[in-house]
Order: C-alpha cells, then sequence, then structure tokens
C-alpha cells in the first residue's frame, strides 16, 4: 500500500509539472498582456510611445513571446518556484505567496463552514431517501437535489440576493463588513457578528450548490448497500431496521463517503471564484480571477499550482482515509 | 422482400400459432400496471405497518401440533413495473418438529421467495404475501399467523425461533465487522440480560461446534480473511446459537468446492441431531435430498408438483418431472448433479397459462393437459402429486401418452 502510495505521488509530481509547463505557455500566448492592458489607455492618448512600452515589457519578462523565449523564461519561473518563491504579483505588486496566505483564509472559512453544512444535512437526507424509496420524500428531495446542482451558481446568488437583501432587505447584499456602519475599535464581538451576517448568503449558496450532490451520492450508495446479502442476515438475524440501517448499512456507505469528503478537504483551500465574486467577498477565488483578468502570469502560475498541489492532496488524502476505513484494504 | 416484412410474417406466423416471446407495453398501459401496483402495495404495506395490534389477531392453531411451520395455499407476488410475477403460487406443505423437509425445483421456481415469506423478508414493497397462510408453532405450543404478525413482533422470531443460512456465503456476512461482533450481536439481541462476556463465551462455543479448529482467531477475524467453506460454517455457527427450532438453509452447498459441500452437509446433518430442531433444506441437488432430508417437496413455476417422504419420492415419483429429475440425476456422486438436463423453459411468470405449467416440456401430455391446471392426487398419507396422469390412481394407468401414440 505504501508503495502505491509512493507511485501516487511521484505520477502527482509529474503531473503537476506538466500542468505548470501548460499553463505557463497558454498565459504567455495570451492576446493582450498586462502591460497591454495597463498601458492602451496611455498609448491612444499619446503620452507613451510604443518603445516605451516595449521597454515596460522587457522589465516584466513579457517582450518575448517566441517559443524559446517562453521556455527560458518558465526554466526561470520553475526554478525560482521549486526554492520556494513565486514571484511578484504584476497587479498586487506583492509577493505571490503573500497574497495566497493572506486571503485563502476567509475562503476556507465559508467553504468549510458550507461543508459541514452539506454533510449535517446531505447525508441524512439522503439515507432517509434511500430507506424510503420510490416514495414522496424522496422524490421530492431528489428533485430540489437535482436544482440545486444544476443551477449556475451566480444565477442562484442573484435570486438569494435578489429575495433577501433587495426585496426583504434582511441580510447584507456583497461584501465582508457593513460600509456606512462604524463599529467602536474594542467592539470585536459586534465586527465579528457583522462579518458573519454577511457571510449568511454565500454560505448557503455553497451549500445549496453542493448539498444536492453529497445527497445523491449517499443515496446510491445506501440503496446498493441495502440491497446486499449481509443485509439480509443482519435482517435475518432479528436486528431491527434501525440497527440495519444505520448500523450495517450506514458503515459500509461510510466507506465511500469518507474517502470522498476527506479528499474535497484541502480544496476547501481554493476559493470558490463566481460565488466570491458575485458576493465581493475578498477571498482568493475573487483575488485569482482579477488577476486573471489583467494577466497577472505570476499570481496566474503561483493560484493554480497552488490548486493542483491541493487535488493532489485530495487524492492522498482519500487514498489513505480508504485504508483507515476500509477492512479489506491491507495496510502492509 | 425487406426486412421488415420479412420480420412481420415471422411475427405473424408466430402469433397464429400462439407463440409470444415478449410482453410488450404500451406507455398506457404501462402506467395502468404502475398505477395498479402502487394502490395494491400501499394497502398492504398499511396493514404491515400497524402498531398495537392485539395478539388475537395473529394467534392461531396448527392443523396438527407435530408440526412447527405449516404453509398453506400460499401466495407471494411481486408487482413489478411489468406486470405481476406470481413467485409462489399456492403452495401448501408442513415442516414436522424434528424433520428435514427439503425442497426442491429449477432455480427461479420460487424456492427462495417461499422461505423468506416464512421470515417475513419478502423484498417490500413490490414483494408482497397476497393470500394464504404460514403457522408457526413456538416453543411454548404458541401458533402464530406469520402473514398477520406485526413487523416489531417478528422481530423476535427471526433468529431466535427460525434462524437462515444463506447460499452465498462470500457475500452473506458484513464486510466491515469482524466476525465475533456479528456473531456476538445475535445472543445479545435474543438472550435475557446477556453480557457481552457471555455472547463471547456462547460465540466462541459455536465456533468450536461448527468444527471450527481456532474459534479465538476466526473470531477475530474479518470476513474477507476467511474461505467461502469457513464463512459457511460461520453462518452455520451463528444461526445455531439462539438454538432455534426452525433452520432454514437456502441452498447452502451451492456456491461451495464439491470436497467442502460434503463437508458442510455432514456438519448440519450433525447439527441437526445435536440441537433436535428442524430443517428446510432449499437445494437443486437431488443427491444433498437424499442423504438428509426426511420429506420432499418438488416445486415447479411457484407450486408444489409433488410431495411426499424420501422414499416415495425416490422410489415411486409419479409426477413427470419428478421421473425426469431422477433420470438426469446422476448415479454417483459427482459434481454436476443439477436439475439442467430437461429440455424446455419455465413458462413465463408474469403470464402463466391456465393449463399444467410442464406442458410444453412434458413428453407424455395428454390433451387434457392443454386445458386445465391439474389438481393434487393423493396417494398416500404423505405422497401427492398434481398431474392429470395421477388421477386414476397413478402414472402407470394411463396409456395415451405421447410416446406411445
Ligand atoms: N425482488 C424480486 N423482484 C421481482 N421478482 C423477484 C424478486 N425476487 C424473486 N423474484 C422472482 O420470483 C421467482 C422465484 O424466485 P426464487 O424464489 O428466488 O427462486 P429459487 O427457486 O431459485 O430460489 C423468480 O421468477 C424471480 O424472478
Ligand atoms: S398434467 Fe399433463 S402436461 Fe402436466 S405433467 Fe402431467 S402429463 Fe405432463
Ligand atoms: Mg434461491
Amino acid at each position: 500500500m505504501w508503495n502505491y502510495l509512493l507511485k501516487r505521488v511521484a505520477l502527482a509530481l509529474l503531473i503537476l509539472f506538466g500542468v505548470s509547463a501548460l499553463i505557463y505557455l497558454l498565459s504567455m500566448l495570451m492576446p493582450a498582456d498586462y502591460i497591454d492592458n495597463q498601458t492602451a489607455a496611455a498609448v491612444q492618448m499619446g503620452t507613451m510611445t510604443l518603445d516605451d512600452v516595449q521597454r515596460l515589457k522587457e522589465l516584466y519578462g513579457l517582450a518575448d513571446k517566441s517559443l524559446p523565449g517562453i521556455a527560458k523564461s518558465y526554466l526561470k519561473w520553475l526554478t525560482s518556484a521549486l526554492s520556494g518563491d513565486l514571484g511578484y504579483s504584476f497587479v498586487y505588486g506583492r509577493p505571490v505567496t503573500d497574497v495566497l496566505s493572506q486571503y485563502i483564509w476567509i475562503s476556507f472559512l465559508i467553504a468549510f463552514i458550507s461543508y459541514l453544512l452539506e454533510i449535517v444535512i446531505g447525508i441524512p437526507m439522503g439515507i432517509k431517501a434511500s430507506v424510503n424509496q420510490y416514495s414522496a420524500y424522496d422524490y421530492t428531495v431528489s428533485v430540489f437535489a437535482m436544482m440545486g446542482t444544476a443551477l449556475p451558481s451566480f444565477f442562484l446568488s442573484a435570486l438569494l440576493m435578489n429575495v433577501f437583501a433587495i426585496r426583504l432587505g434582511i441580510l447584507p447584499l456583497q461584501g465582508l463588513t457593513t460600509a456606512t456602519k462604524i463599529f467602536p475599535h474594542n467592539a470585536y464581538f459586534q465586527i465579528l457578528l457583522d462579518k458573519a451576517w454577511h457571510l449568511v448568503l454565500p454560505i448557503t449558496v455553497l451549500t445549496l450548490l453542493g448539498v444536492g450532490g453529497l445527497m445523491k451520492f449517499t443515496r446510491t450508495n445506501m440503496l446498493e448497500v441495502l440491497n446486499s446479502d449481509y443485509i439480509r442476515t443482519a435482517r435475518a438475524k432479528g436486528l431491527s431496521e434501525h440497527t440495519v440501517v444505520y448500523k450495517h448499512a450506514f458503515r459500509n456507505t461510510l466507506i465511500p463517503l469518507v474517502t470522498s469528503l476527506s479528499g474535497m478537504l484541502p480544496g476547501l483551500f481554493g476559493g470558490a471564484m463566481i460565488t466570491e465574486t458575485v458576493f465581493a467577498i475578498p477571498g482568493i477565488g475573487y483575488m485569482a480571477l482579477r488577476a486573471t483578468q489583467q494577466g497577472d502570469i505570476p499570481f496566474i502560475m503561483g493560484y493554480n499550482m497552488f490548486l493542483s498541489i491541493l487535488t493532489v492532496l485530495g487524492m492522498l488524502i482519500s487514498d489513505i482515509m480508504y485504508m483507515v476505513v476500509d477492512p479489506r484494504v491491507k495496510l502492509s | 422482400m425487406g426486412l421488415l416484412d420479412k420480420w412481420r410474417q415471422i411475427k405473424q406466423a408466430e402469433a397464429e400459432q400462439g407463440i409470444d416471446h415478449t410482453m410488450y407495453l404500451t406507455l398506457k398501459e404501462e402506467r395502468r400496471i404502475s398505477r395498479e401496483n402502487n394502490r395494491i402495495i400501499r394497502q398492504f404495506e398499511r396493514e404491515k405497518n400497524r402498531k398495537n395490534v392485539p395478539e388475537e389477531e395473529y394467534l392461531t392453531k396448527m392443523r396438527d401440533p407435530n408440526n412447527v411451520v405449516e404453509f398453506e395455499n400460499l401466495h407471494t407476488y411481486f408487482f413489478t413495473d411489468v406486470g405481476t410475477v406470481k413467485s409462489v403460487n399456492g403452495v401448501t406443505f408442513d415442516i414436522p418438529q424434528g424433520k428435514v423437509v427439503g425442497v426442491v425445483g429449477e432455480s427461479g421456481c420460487g424456492k427462495s421467495v417461499t422461505s423468506l415469506s416464512l421470515m417475513q423478508l419478502v423484498q417490500a414493497p413490490q414483494g408482497q404475501i397476497v393470500s394464504g397462510s404460514i403457522r408457526y408453532q413456538d416453543r411454548n405450543g404458541k401458533c402464530y399467523e406469520i402473514t398477520k404478525m406485526p413487523r416489531d413482533k417478528m422481530l423476535k422470531v427471526r433468529g431466535k425461533e427460525i434462524a437462515m443460512i444463506f447460499q452465498e456465503p462470500m457475500t452473506s456476512l458484513n464486510p466491515v465487522f469482524k466476525i465475533g461482533e456479528q456473531m456476538d450481536e445475535v445472543v445479545l439481541l435474543h438472550e435475557e440480560d446477556a453480557t457481552p462476556k457471555m455472547a463471547r463465551e456462547r460465540s466462541l462455543e459455536m465456533l468450536n461446534l461448527v468444527g471450527i479448529a481456532d474459534p479465538q482467531k476466526v473470531y477475530n477475524n474479518y470476513p474477507h480473511e476467511l474461505s467461502g467453506g469457513m464463512r459457511q460454517r460461520v453462518m452455520i455457527a451463528m444461526a445455531l446459537s439462539c438454538t432455534p427450532r426452525l433452520i432454514i438453509a437456502d441452498e447452502p452447498t451451492t456456491a461451495l468446492d464439491v470436497t467442502i459441500q460434503a463437508q458442510i452437509l455432514e456438519l448440519l446433518r450433525d447439527v441437526k441431531n445435536k440441537i433436535n430442531g428442524s430443517i428446510m433444506l432449499i437445494t437443486h441437488d437431488l443427491g444433498v435430498i437424499a442423504e438428509m432430508a426426511d420429506y420432499v417437496v418438488v416445486m415447479y413455476a411457484g407450486r408444489i408438483i409433488e410431495k411426499g417422504t424420501v422414499r416415495e419420492i425416490f422410489h415411486n415419483p409419479k409426477h413427470p418431472y419428478t421421473i425426469g429429475l431422477m433420470r438426469s440425476k446422476p448415479s454417483g456422486k459427482t459434481k454436476d448433479n443439477r436439475l439442467y438436463s430437461i429440455k424446455g423453459q419455465v413458462p413465463n411468470p408474469i403470464n402463466m397459462p391456465n393449463h399444467c405449467y410442464f406442458f410444453n416440456r412434458c413428453d407424455r401430455a395428454i390433451e387434457i393437459c392443454a386445458e386445465e391446471y391439474p389438481e393434487m392426487v393423493q396417494f398416500t398419507d404423505t405422497h401427492s402429486a398434481a398431474c392429470h396422469l395421477c388421477r386414476n390412481g397413478g402414472l402407470m394407468d394411463t396409456n395415451s401418452t405421447k410416446e406411445q401414440r
């Protein structure tokens, strides 16, 4: 098993390398780079010449867009990245690692709370739906789950904003703090409460988007387990339906649940780009979108590498958890 | 001629001969079936879910106090999307105290569903006991009507009074719990004021009883660490742990190697002598029946076509199907003494004919066989068969069989 994990890690490193090269190439080939974006207005008004622009591009390392040129600058990026230095963000003017470490936390907080909510809502609902297969409850829950998974997040966000922030006015529309309120410096609790209040809608959106999938996943796995021979054995022993479902069946459903849920944990740091943007939450997803729109190559590279590493970590955690919860997988 | 025309021609010809390979359902029919099913199922489920049912409603009397279980005209149907599958379609037989009753028949003839009906374990909601009765007599001489018994009362019968051993030892144990845990559970559930320590001792004792050399080790094993034969031993040990009055063994050796089969049978026989209970032994292996059973019930397409003592069935079979089974059974103890060697197929369980179900495969059919279903003819107190040829007192009396015509 450890051998297998080692192989997984080696493969992951290879994939990371390939992904980084590809993303680098693609971002270098974007038609208008960061300097073009920044200087377009000035050039038009005649305050800057094309020579100035070219000099700026050289300064930023964006001048040579030929393949060998890109390869050279990629290698430069790679060597410094391997030593932990992801370079300076063009847009934010700070080291990429600084920006990452500052903004991932709010993203993680939102994602983690909705992750917990999804678990406490989705799993019991999935179990109940599977136990009452084809009942009115099952159909209702399935339809809502499908709606939640199928709705685009910006649409769902807009809908909830419209209803709760604009029409009813009971929840804030955007941002993380109420701009019109001035809190005394020592009112930590009030500030915290205000922030939490702002997070209600984004968390609701993320929960609604994710809970349907988890519910379906639980339901499908429970149904499979409930139809297996050992459940018939459990019933033939005279165990109550409650024990059969929540002990014998659920303990088996826990295997796929734990492996997939634990694999999702690292990804919670990755940020929810669309939702954060719609709600103007200064999380890492929001920051990444802004940087990407402006061609901030160091940030794009840093952020995407961060995401890839999170994915790889998720896979590893999944594998390890699988060994922990399934006695059939030998730890040797 | 186009392919389509040809196909139509074939279908036309088949229709004229009354051959129908598949059931074609229009959307409307399908919806009608589904609506009808839902209605029926809801009715049955409501009945079963009733709480605080007074005991008088499901107390009954045995026809013969020497029986542990009496099936009478049992009908168990599955209400599926393509129609009603009459899996058990009027089954009547007894399981006497301390005897082994063998139930034989081809795969799909309703053996398992009969036994699951007795445990109230037919896959709900589609599967329902539609009519008939199953009477069960407990140790104190109290008789229950299983078909009317509320669910919570049934939990006290399962595993304690009637235990079950299944065909697939590889999948019948829960993969995530240790053997010990799964065994202790039964004892803790059914024995009054059982302690974990007591349960553990009982489990180890049972493992020892079924011939497991190192009970301590097996007790701490997970199912996947054991072989098929070992798992079946564990299943038997588990079934024995509350000394049930009846053990249902549903093809307990079918999934095992030949050598292991013999060992498990040996064990079952051993166990039967030790616990003085009854066994309902389901199998499609006549060799097993010959060695183990006192009485034999032969099923075909959801009905009993012949039943009797082992002697009667083996030495004096009356029904052409039973005779066919005897003939297809190899004399020696080889590995493939299964029942598949009679030509032809069982009729579609959704569209049962109104004549003898064996008609399309029977080489002795006479005219009346295509017209009505034969009634049970009694030969002795214990021996009876359902065949038109038997009406004059036995098969040999009739000479207008197909062969001779
Ligand atoms: N859950 C189910 N749903 C629909 N039909 C079923 C179900 N279980 C059994 N049947 C049908 O009932 C019939 C008898 O099955 P069974 O008792 O398992 O046969 P066997 O004699 O091999 O044990 C078969 O035709 C089978 O298709
Ligand atoms: S009733 Fe007729 S068709 Fe049926 S088994 Fe007897 S002889 Fe054959
Ligand atoms: Mg069966």
